[in-house]
């Protein structure tokens, strides 16, 4: 009975506040249509510059394969000057350059390097543009090869399958990943900044002289922003299956036991900040930079985990989100492997366990 | 005369707020290095030591040596090698291998009569992006194998051949690109708390009403409100920028005086928006949820982790509100391009726009939102 009356308390202090509704519904479809629609590292149609010294039938050909290829906007530019100053002013990502002796040099029989260009800024956009170029050249070579009547001598040929996204859509590994970030966000953020307000503003204390007894209190603290978070949960699920095709090969209820649990972990770290911050300022920064952030970057949502040197993996390790992300990033594509599953279900139990017992020992202290 | 001691007394005063609490000191200095030297090292698109394994029918010499090139490369690492085809959906499966190599039986015998010999990858595609730069090293690999094997055949390769440079960032290292990025990032993420909280926290102490009957003009106000936010996003960012130039061996080729207009520019945008959010908020929980609302979105539509070319017309549209889309181009165009102040006057004026308008509309909200 005192619990339901905690869990009415808090449930309204929910409902009243436009901003706690705001984060758990508006910012997960504002970030699930940023990232389903907005965010893709596939580039498409990359600006090249091309330019051809002395025009004649296989660099017409060869500029021909660019200006066909649907990842290419070619644009071309009289000289090499030109182009590099357009490249300079960030108009165009790469120069193909063809010089004045590269027609003549085919014709002999004598190696005709092409030459190219790219803005290496964007280190992981240079290797897609390279990796294009390389293929259109390719894929020209084998043609220009056939319209001379011979074939172009290939040793091996790379046959490519990829299993769980065929098409490399980058939309199918964000969406789901984005999952852990907006309960990262509900989960800890939310009650950081909430729990801390009653410390801050002394109701805390107030509830602590209450017959309440310490369980009561956490769980009627816990309970409405749990069930805040998981429908925001289902909310995105919901999203990312019907709205953004992302296949949810495994099974459902397999998701939400998962989703539990690391719910459960995300809102202890948040009752830990708010107990350690004690005022709203630093509950706020303490929660974007040791859940927010890290979620974002040393989970595995967006950059690789076994490319990290050997001290950041370890650390990793202490980011909840990490075998979230794994978990959600097979259950969507993959499918129910139990092995992965399992694995990173008890590393999120462990983290729960220990989290859970530093609350109740840090509330306990408070009580005296 | 009068009207900068009280400006000065309001600065002093929020910056007093700000520094005396030990726990705040300790959230503006310390996390941010702290998450630079993490996120600088953790934040990379570079793969090393993918894991492979290598399914080999064939066992013959020529596919004995493309698999010790495989190996040899530092991308990939040869965990383990099988010989049946049921072990490979495990393995891709439990994410112990990234990529399988699979040569058939005929490998080498196509290899020797001069046709064309399949090699079969198979990729786990969970990460897509992670998918796509495996297949491109071991393209690169296959190419100079290719080549090499015609080569010891006395046969030439092709004869038009691709010479590639890269310009600014030689070796490709994508640390050069994301740490400029965590500049902004951090500064705006800092910066926008500061000044985010420093009315709401007086709204919700009641004292927001004190200052305003007080001599002070709003103008007055706004201005003591935003200098603690700039000095700190000043200090902080030359903070980040030593650390990036000494210890991660960033260049900065350009004009370091280019560099500092832009983080003004950027931090006056930036104070802009945080004191709007705060003369909206009634209380601190939604400041910190508002300010959130506003980074969240501008980290994800600035460039700093995903080109901007690639989004949809739409959303390209919208990235022109962002004002760290603008500093982004600017710290990485002084940093690795060598920028001066001319090539990046198209990122100047857009940001002195976005701070100008914010802080004109922080003010208005402060004279009319009274309650």
């Amino acid at each position: 009975m005192r619990l339901l009356g905690m869990i009415h308390k808090e449930s309204l202090q929910i409902l009243r506040d436009p901003s706690s509704i705001s984060i758990a519904f508006v910012l997960p479809v504002v970030l699930l249509f940023l990232f389903g629609y907005g965010v893709s590292l596939d580039a498409k149609l990359i600006p090249v510059g091309i330019v051809i010294e002395q025009p004649d039938t296989a660099t017409q050909s060869l500029a021909g394969a660019f200006e066909r290829s649907e990842f290419f906007q070619p644009y071309h530019f009289d000289s090499i000057q030109t182009a590099q100053q357009m490249l300079n002013e960030r108009h165009i990502d790469g120069i193909l350059w063809m010089r004045s002796n590269f027609s003549s040099n085919l014709l002999a029989g004598e190696e005709a390097p092409i030459g190219v260009i790219i803005n290496g800024v964007d280190s992981n956009q240079a290797n897609i543009t390279q990796g294009y170029i390389q293929g259109t050249w390719l894929a020209w070579l084998s043609r220009y090869a056939e319209s001379r009547g011979h074939s172009l001598p290939m040793p091996v040929s790379l046959e490519q399958r990829v299993w769980f996204n065929a098409a490399l859509s980058s939309r199918l590994f964000l969406v789901p990943g984005l999952i852990a970030i907006i309960m990262t966000m509900i989960g800890s953020l939310l009650t950081a900044l909430v729990v801390a307000r009653e410390w801050e503003r002394g109701t805390m204390e107030a509830l602590m002289v209450t017959p309440l007894r310490i369980g009561e209190l956490l769980a009627g603290k816990l309970i409405p922003y749990f069930a805040l978070g998981m429908t925001g949960m289902l909310f995105s699920v919901a999203l990312a299956v019907w709205q953004f095709e992302v296949p949810l090969r495994g099974s459902l209820w397999l998701l939400m036991v998962s989703s539990a649990l690391f719910m459960l972990v995300a809102l202890a770290i948040g009752m830990l900040i708010s107990i350690v911050a004690k005022n709203q300022f630093v509950a706020g920064q303490l929660a974007i930079i040791v859940t927010f952030l890290p979620a974002f970057i040393l989970s595995g949502f967006l950059f690789d985990i076994n490319s990290m040197p050997e001290w950041v993996q370890l650390i990793t390790h202490l980011v909840p989100a990490r075998y979230f992300v794994a978990i959600l990033q097979t259950l969507f594509l993959a499918g129910d492997v139990w092995p992965v599953v399992l694995s990173n279900m008890g590393a999120l139990l462990i983290m729960l366990l220990f989290f859970f017992t530093l609350v109740w020992r840090k509330s306990h202290k408070h009580l005296e | 005369m009068t009207c900068f001691r009280y400006i000065l007394a309001l600065a002093i005063k929020e910056f007093l707020a700000l520094l005396r609490d030990k726990r705040s000191r300790m959230v503006i200095i310390g996390p941010p290095i702290a998450q630079l030297l993490i996120f600088g090292f953790a934040a990379t698109y570079d793969l090393n030591n993918v894991p492979v394994v290598i399914f080999d029918e064939d066992r013959g010499v020529a596919a004995r040596e493309l698999v010790s090139r495989i190996d040899g490369s530092p991308n990939f690492q040869v965990v383990t090698t099988i010989s049946h085809d049921s072990e490979i959906a495990p393995l891709i499966d439990n994410k112990e291998a990234l990529l399988v190599l699979h040569i058939g039986q005929n490998f080498s015998a196509d290899l020797m009569q001069g046709r064309t010999a399949p090699l079969q990858a198979i990729l786990d595609g969970r990460n897509s992006n992670t998918a796509m730069i495996a297949m491109n090293y071991l393209r690169t690999i296959l190419l100079d194998y290719n080549r090499s094997w015609l080569e010891s055949q006395g046969r030439s390769g092709p004869l038009v051949t691709l010479q590639t440079r890269t310009w600014y960032n030689e070796n490709l290292q994508s640390r050069w690109f994301i740490i400029p990025g965590i500049v902004g990032l951090l500064t705006l993420v800092v910066t926008l708390l500061v000044t985010a909280l420093s009315v709401a926290r007086e709204r919700e102490a009641g004292t927001f009403d004190q200052l305003l009957v007080t001599p002070l003009r709003p103008t007055e106000i706004l201005i003591g409100k935003a200098i603690p936010g700039i000095v700190i996003g000043l200090l902080q960012a030359t903070l980040i920028i030593v650390l990036m130039v000494l210890f991660f061996n960033i260049p900065l080729r350009g004009s370091i005086g280019a560099l500092y207009l832009g983080i003004v520019l950027f931090l006056l945008s930036a104070v802009g928006i945080g004191l709007m959010i705060s003369a909206i908020a009634a209380t601190q929980q939604q400041a910190v949820l508002g300010a959130f609302l506003f980074l969240v979105p501008s980290v994800i539509l600035s460039g700093f982790a995903t080109p901007i070319a690639n989004m949809p017309q739409l959303v390209q549209w919208l990235t022109y509100l962002n004002p760290l889309r603008y500093f982004l181009v600017v710290v990485r165009g002084v940093t690795l391009e060598g920028d001066g102040y001319a090539l990046l006057m198209n990122q100047y004026w857009p940001m002195a726009i976005i701070g100008v308008a914010s802080l004109a509309f922080a003010g208005w909200l402060f004279r009319n939102r009274m309650y």
